[in-house]
């Protein structure tokens, strides 16, 4: 081990020494090659360390909050019955894989017939199949990125999701993770791993929830890798727990003729992060809808990439941002373009509403383009409620208050509504609602 | 039912309203005509609530209570209507979902129970008709999109749904071609009634062919320098407003 930066060290340690601890019973889960690489990472982690605030990629999230707890302990089993509580208050027409602190909980859970592969990874490990030794741990590099390499050094369970060549999965696949606060500051490190075969369609929602408002860090990965043809709607609804810390990567590959849409939702966390990574091929298309909504001390952070590595593959991208309190918020949206990727057409929007002059948002669009007959645009703004359509709505009666919530519900709707699923699109609707609701309550309570 | 005494208003540090005194009583019906920053659309706004002028002197009474006291939305509920000049185009929000909300929280305040969907589509399409409006004009977002006609014809709409007991239409005949002007009055008509009273704020004479006005005053400079019947309007279209006012400073 190479101690770069003593303090940085200090807080390696105990996941360094958790690694050590748990060893044993990590390389009874799978087979010896994901061990090997469990190893590999674990020794990357030690020399890359957490990310400090000299990391360009990191200036504006303060991690000193995350990283001065060690979130090393043992991970306890999660209570199922709160846990069931939650997973019924979810739409119900879904494929649903649960996971209660991490780990697979069957009797939550409802999987498919043999058309295709939707179980945790865990036993999917066990059983060993060629394509988990294909894809895992392909895109999401642990050799660059600290939280990366944490996650894969502890690569436990998670889901795994396989569409063979062909099949159109008519209902949703819901991947749910449920996590609590355990009697020492503890963490999970959630895998998923989506395979979507050519000339197939499917849709995925992942769910990060929180109970009782617990202390636990959750450090998420999910690969995705879209076939030729493929169509993939993904769905990430991140609703951890107030004090929770939230650092999530998602990485995609689309080969040719791939479709990819994601809609990420954040409402929670003490601090999240979502990455979102796409590489594109000839072809194909991506979009990228985003809304995060903030408040009293949140901060949430937003980074994506579009990599248009070859010609004539597009991207849209529209992030929206709510902020109130004292809560910020980052986002970064990176497109690059690479030198042979002509007639590319990329498009990225984000537009942030400030409810409250105490919050802080820091917007940075970053286009790297080598080619020359492309089509690219971006724009970023941020603003507040309109006054004048706040008095028009108080002029028929309706209060300020009540006008407010109807004006940044409709902010919101415009990346709600561009969800296809429509039990999905009710559900949020009515978590943005009652989150508004407790809002007003906080307020009225100062 | 309305009675301002002694108005004064500002916008930030210009003095808009120089003492305005004005009586209306319920079943009357009157006009407000004046030049370009006269003050009769501030006058609209401070009736409605608009925090943006301040009244620095002088009282508003409406139906006994101190109006200049009442919040925008508290004046709504207790039935005063402002059609605006400019109505405010609100993406996002559905029509048919904003004026539920308004109507429901009006007639609340009126210890009347709400209105439920089918209830209220019924009376929203005969007020549609009235309007002579597109329906799919209500499941569009709030006059995002609408013509000039359409926006002035949504708001006299909206009145004729929520039923106030005061309306003041600022320059709602302004930008209208005949056939919607016709059709603007038409409702307007349809909605005079011995309970409520009508304030229209206008540049022009031309409306006032349409709405036959009981009570028509000049404003100038923040003041009414001359009130009368109908007449006046006519008198004001010969004479032009500079004719008026020199013969006012005589």
């Amino acid at each position: 081990m190479m101690p770069v930066d003593q303090t940085i060290d200090q807080q390696q340690v105990p996941y360094i020494s958790a690694f050590e601890h748990s060893e044993t019973d990590l390389a009874r889960i799978g087979h010896p090659w994901i061990h090997q690489i469990r190893r590999d990472a674990i020794e990357r982690f030690s020399e890359l360390g957490f990310p400090s605030a000299h990391d360009e990629d990191w200036k504006f999230t303060n991690l000193d909050p995350l990283l001065k707890i060690s979130f090393a302990g043992r991970v306890e089993r999660g209570d199922t019955v709160r846990a069931s509580e939650i997973v019924r208050r979810l739409p119900g027409d879904h494929y649903r894989l649960v996971f209660v602190n991490g780990r697979y909980s069957p009797s939550l859970s409802n999987e498919p017939g043999q058309d295709l592969t939707i179980r945790n990874l865990r036993d999917a490990l066990s059983d060993g199949t060629p394509l988990l030794e294909q894809h895992l741990a392909r895109l999401a590099d642990y050799k660059k990125h600290g939280f990366i390499a944490l996650n894969t050094a502890f690569l436990e369970d998670g889901a795994f999701v396989y569409v063979p060549r062909g099949v159109i999965v008519e209902r949703p696949i819901h991947l749910v993770h449920v996590s609590a606060a355990g009697l020492r500051p503890q963490a999970s490190h959630p895998r998923n791993l989506i395979v979507v075969d050519a000339h197939s369609q499917a849709s995925v929602i992942e769910s990060y929830i929180g109970v009782d408002n617990g202390l636990y860090f959750t450090n998420a990965i999910t690969e995705i890798i879209g076939g030729e043809d493929t169509i993939i709607h993904h769905h990430k609804l991140q609703r951890e727990s107030d004090q929770a810390f939230h650092i999530a990567t998602l990485q995609v590959e689309q080969n040719r003729g791939c479709t990819f849409t994601s809609h990420s939702i954040a409402f929670g966390g003490a601090l999240a992060r979502t990455e979102v990574n796409s590489v594109l091929a000839e072809g194909s298309e991506c979009t990228l809808n985003g809304l995060y909504v903030v408040s009293g001390r949140q901060h949430v952070d937003t980074r994506t990439s579009i990599d248009h590595a070859k010609p004539h593959a597009a991207s849209h991208e529209l992030y929206k941002g709510i902020l109130d309190g004292r809560s910020s918020a980052v986002f970064n949206g990176k497109i690059i373009v690479r030198k042979d990727a002509q007639k590319t057409d990329a498009k990225q929007t984000n537009k942030n509403l400030v409810l409250s002059e105490d919050s802080t948002i820091n917007t940075k669009p970053q286009l790297q383009i080598y080619a020359d007959d492309v089509r690219c645009t971006h724009g970023a703004t941020v603003g507040q409620l309109d006054e004048d359509a706040i008095f028009y709505l108080r002029s028929r009666g309706i209060s300020r208050e009540t006008a407010r919530d109807i004006l940044t519900t409709a902010f919101a709707r415009d990346i709600i509504d561009r969800i296809k699923l429509e039990s999905l699109r009710n559900y949020i609707e009515q978590i943005l609602t009652s989150r508004l609701a407790r809002e007003r309550k906080a307020e009225k309570a100062v | 039912m309305l009675e301002i005494r002694n108005l004064h208003a500002r916008v930030s540090e210009k003095e808009i309203l120089q003492g305005i005194d004005l009586t209306v009583n319920t079943g009357e019906v009157h006009a407000i005509m004046g030049p370009n920053g006269s003050g009769k659309s501030t006058l609209a706004q401070v009736l409605a609530g608009r925090d943006l002028y301040q009244v620095t002197e002088g009282e508003i009474l409406y139906e006994g209570k101190n109006l200049i006291e009442m919040s925008p939305e508290d004046r709504a509920r207790e039935g005063v209507f402002m059609a605006f000049q400019y109505p405010v185009e609100i993406p996002g929000v559905s029509n048919l979902y904003f004026l539920k909300a308004a109507l429901n929280t009006i007639r609340k305040n009126r210890g009347l129970p709400e209105l439920d969907a089918m209830d209220f589509l019924s009376l929203v399409k005969d007020r549609m008709k009235l309007m002579e409006m597109d329906p799919s004009l209500m499941n569009r977002p709030v006059n995002a999109g609408f013509s000039g006609g359409e926006k002035k014809r949504n708001e006299i709409f909206q009145m004729a749904v929520l039923e106030p007991r005061l309306a003041i239409l600022d320059e709602t005949d302004s930008g209208l071609d005949i056939d919607a002007l016709k059709i603007v009055a038409k409702g307007v008509n349809a909605l005079r009634s011995p309970e409520r009273a009508i304030i229209l704020v206008t540049h022009y004479q031309r409306l006032l062919n349409y709405i036959t006005p009981d009570y028509v005053h000049v404003l100038s400079d923040g003041r009414i320098v001359k009130s009368g019947d109908k007449e006046l309007a006519l008198e004001l279209e010969e004479k032009g407003y500079t004719g008026l006012e020199l013969e006012a400073a005589i």
